[in-house]
């Protein structure tokens, strides 16, 4: 099952290698990754998305709070959660497809980002399923290019 | 005052309780050793390669339960230790390991003797450390032994920039480590111990498995009373020999793919498992699917992870060993004592005793006119009484080491159990001389293995450390080569020595006294006097060539399929 993982990591060199050396040297897979800073300046979070059966869940949630630089482990997965990614697509635009292409923008609340005379990239931010979606509807006008930034997660207030 | 960072590096160390470092110089660490003749509290012992320093801080950190030191240089110097540094890891030794580096403007530079020690040595090491600001360098040194000792022990890399060795600043040393990422769960929560106590008490057939974790918590006290109190046998794994006395009829021996008849079927056949300090690696279980199908399991471990990695567990401690059987037996003593605990449980003793009975460790052709490895090992153990400290190799002797030597005192036998490096055991055996001066230190080797690090000889006889190295010489790379026999049909590629030198002349050319035995009635006298020496000594035993290591449970077998003498 796929599981969101946030991961608060002592912000400091090297960090991120080890969390991804822990992934690729126990032949975990990372579906995406991704990491910012926090409000405190020496922390960063890290939130990653990963599929694998519940024991190995358990298993690579326990090794990654054994990392030394690792400071909390949340598995969204147990919690209500908002789950959020943001995704960058370049579709091929040109004629007629435009305005069909531009109802979808609006449909999905995306955003056109940069226009030109044969192409639109479009901004779109949701949670997996409705960027998996979005994908889907554009993939017929010719998609040049994506770039996704991994899911980021957070607990809701209300449990 | 301000100090140099060489100079800090020797009062922590001091602070730390070091008195030996394990080491080889060169250009990113000459001023460390340009600062050492002026600490002489801390002895550096100079060896002949890096491997050999990182084994012998590793065997001097085994043997005596401090944390060992190892010093080397930079690129080749640090790549060296690589090895050894897997090996403290493996088998959760607490070592921590000072590298040079070139000075930090050029790192990434592709500079001389430049290499990322931190980046290779990250999936093998605890935690490491790049040094960039002198004024952090004490406290990384603190926070390096004390992680290094403390949860599951593990070695700790520290690499050190030439510039910051060389750069001043105020020497503080931290009083205490205070890092919100580590903290270790030590203490055992009293519901788990009693729900482990009263699992204990109504099982018919229990068990205990324990490993290394009873001796780096050294926890064998306890354990000890609590088996014989409660009256439940014992078997261990490699790592755990010696937490229990070796010759106390509720011992069963080792377990796993080398381990005696008894322990496997009882392993097999208990209804209760109590593994302490043990992580159900893959030489223990044999087949998982297959692995004590019966039976309920209590397991005690100080690192979370080894807990639900390979077995589900019915009573999980996440705890320091020691701790948790201070608890047992405290929660024993408040049930009224241990009479009103114990059982008898006739039928599962009779059971053991009859398994010891009909399939003891033995071998065939003790009157062959051959050697018989195993004999060798057995008179080692009557001329030591069990006194010694014994390091192997890896392999045949490792094994035999393991079968016919009873261990009765924890930390003493020192093997590479869970990388199973061939050279081990020779630099290790010269880290516990150190620690031990006054001990006997027998390294059990092949003759593979021991050529795998034999110039530490030069510094065995520079430091006058009167090791005795046993080599069970069958002219084969010899665990190899039984694979070969049982498995790939003889076909023996590549493990026959077919040149060796002569080991006799080979200790005598670094100084030490070397010996070599063909008949069975010399090996008993020729060891006593080797023992007697006083030298660093090679005993060259030829042994009969084609000897195999039984019982055994072929990779990927259940535990009750062994192969029997």
């Amino acid at each position: 099952m796929r599981h969101v993982l946030s991961i608060l990591v002592e912000n400091e060199p090297g960090v991120l290698s080890r969390v991804a050396g822990l992934f690729s040297g126990r032949g975990y897979n990372i579906e995406t990754l991704n990491v910012g800073p926090t409000l405190d300046r020496e922390v960063s979070l890290m939130t990653i998305t990963t599929s694998a059966p519940e024991v190995v869940i358990e298993q690579i949630i326990k090794q990654l709070r054994k990392l030394v630089t690792v400071i909390k482990v949340v598995d969204m997965n147990d919690h209500m959660a908002v789950e959020r990614e943001m995704m960058l697509v370049k579709v091929g635009a040109e004629g007629e497809k435009r305005a069909e292409i531009l109802r979808i923008v609006d449909i999905f609340r995306c955003k056109v980002v940069d226009v030109s005379s044969d192409e639109l990239t479009i901004e779109a931010t949701g949670d997996r399923g409705k960027l998996e979606a979005i994908i889907a509807l554009l993939q017929r006008f010719g998609i040049k290019e994506i770039a996704r930034t991994g899911a980021v997660a957070m607990k809701r207030s209300m449990q | 005052m301000e100090l140099s960072g060489a100079q800090i590096l020797f009062e922590c160390l001091k602070r730390e309780g070091v008195d030996a470092v394990f080491g080889f110089p060169g250009g990113a660490v000459i001023d460390i050793y340009d600062e050492m003749p002026r600490h002489p509290e801390i002895k550096h012992y100079l060896v002949r390669h890096e491997q050999g320093a990182i084994h012998a801080a590793d065997g001097y950190a085994r043997a005596t339960g401090k944390v060992g030191v190892c010093l080397v240089t930079s690129g080749p110097g640090a790549t060296n230790t690589v090895t050894g540094i897997a090996n403290a890891y493996m088998d959760s030794i607490p070592v921590v390991i000072f590298t040079g580096q070139v000075p930090s403007p050029l790192i990434g530079n592709d500079a001389f003797q430049e290499v990322d020690i931190v980046g290779i040595t990250r999936p093998c090491t605890k935690h490491n450390y790049l040094v960039k600001d002198v004024a952090r360098l004490a406290g990384v040194i603190k926070e390096a032994f004390y992680l290094a000792r403390t949860g599951r022990p593990g070695p700790v890399l520290v690499d050190l920039p030439k510039d910051v060795i060389q750069a001043r600043t105020e020497f503080k040393y931290p009083r205490q480590v205070r890092m919100r990422s580590y903290n270790p769960n030590l203490t055992p929560n009293a519901k788990q111990v009693a729900r482990a106590l009263e699992a204990i008490h109504k099982a018919d057939r229990p068990l205990f498995y324990v490993g290394g974790g009873v001796v780096s918590s050294d926890a064998h006290k306890e354990l000890t009373w609590l088996a014989k109190k409660l009256n439940v046998p014992v078997t261990a794994t490699l790592m755990g020999l010696g937490s229990f006395p070796g010759d106390d009829p509720l011992w069963l021996g080792m377990l796993g793919m080398h381990g005696t008849y008894a322990a496997n079927r009882a392993v097999q056949e208990c209804d209760l498992l109590v593994a302490v300090g043990a992580r159900f690696d893959d030489r223990v279980t044999g087949k998982l699917a297959t692995f004590a199908p019966g039976a309920k399991v209590i397991h005690v471990d100080v690192d979370p992870t080894s807990i639900r990695k390979n077995v589900r567990v019915d009573v999980p401690i996440v705890a320091d060993c020691r701790e948790t059987l201070v608890a047992l037996k405290a929660q024993v003593e408040a049930a009224g004592g241990p009479e009103t605990l114990r059982r008898k449980r006739q039928q599962w003793t009779e059971t053991i005793k009859a398994w010891k009975i009909d399939h003891p460790l033995t071998y065939n052709g003790a009157d062959s006119g051959e050697i018989k490895p195993q004999a060798v090992v057995e008179t080692i153990y009557e001329l030591t009484k069990g006194e010694a400290i014994i390091t192997t190799e890896v392999g045949q002797n490792q094994m035999w080491a393991a079968q016919f030597y009873n261990y009765h005192k924890p930390r003493t036998l020192l093997t590479s159990g869970g990388l199973g490096t061939m050279g081990y055991g020779f630099p290790a055996a010269i880290g516990a001389q150190v620690a031990f001066p006054d001990t006997l230190v027998i390294d059990v080797a092949g003759d593979g293995s021991i050529q795998m690090c034999i110039q530490e000889m030069a510094t065995a006889m520079c430091y006058n450390l009167p090791v005795k190295i046993v080599i069970l010489n069958n002219g084969y790379l010899g665990m190899v080569r039984q694979w070969q026999e049982l498995f790939y049909k003889k076909n023996y590629c590549a493990t026959c020595m077919d040149w060796a030198p002569d080991f006799v002349k080979l200790a005598q050319a670094y100084g030490a006294e070397g010996y070599r035995v063909t008949d069975p009635a010399q090996v008993r006298p020729v060891l006593a006097q080797a023992f007697g020496n006083g030298k660093p000594t090679i005993v060259d035993v030829v042994v009969s060539r084609e000897e195999n290591v039984y019982p055994m449970v072929p990779a990927g077998a259940s535990l009750h399929e062994m192969l029997l003498v």
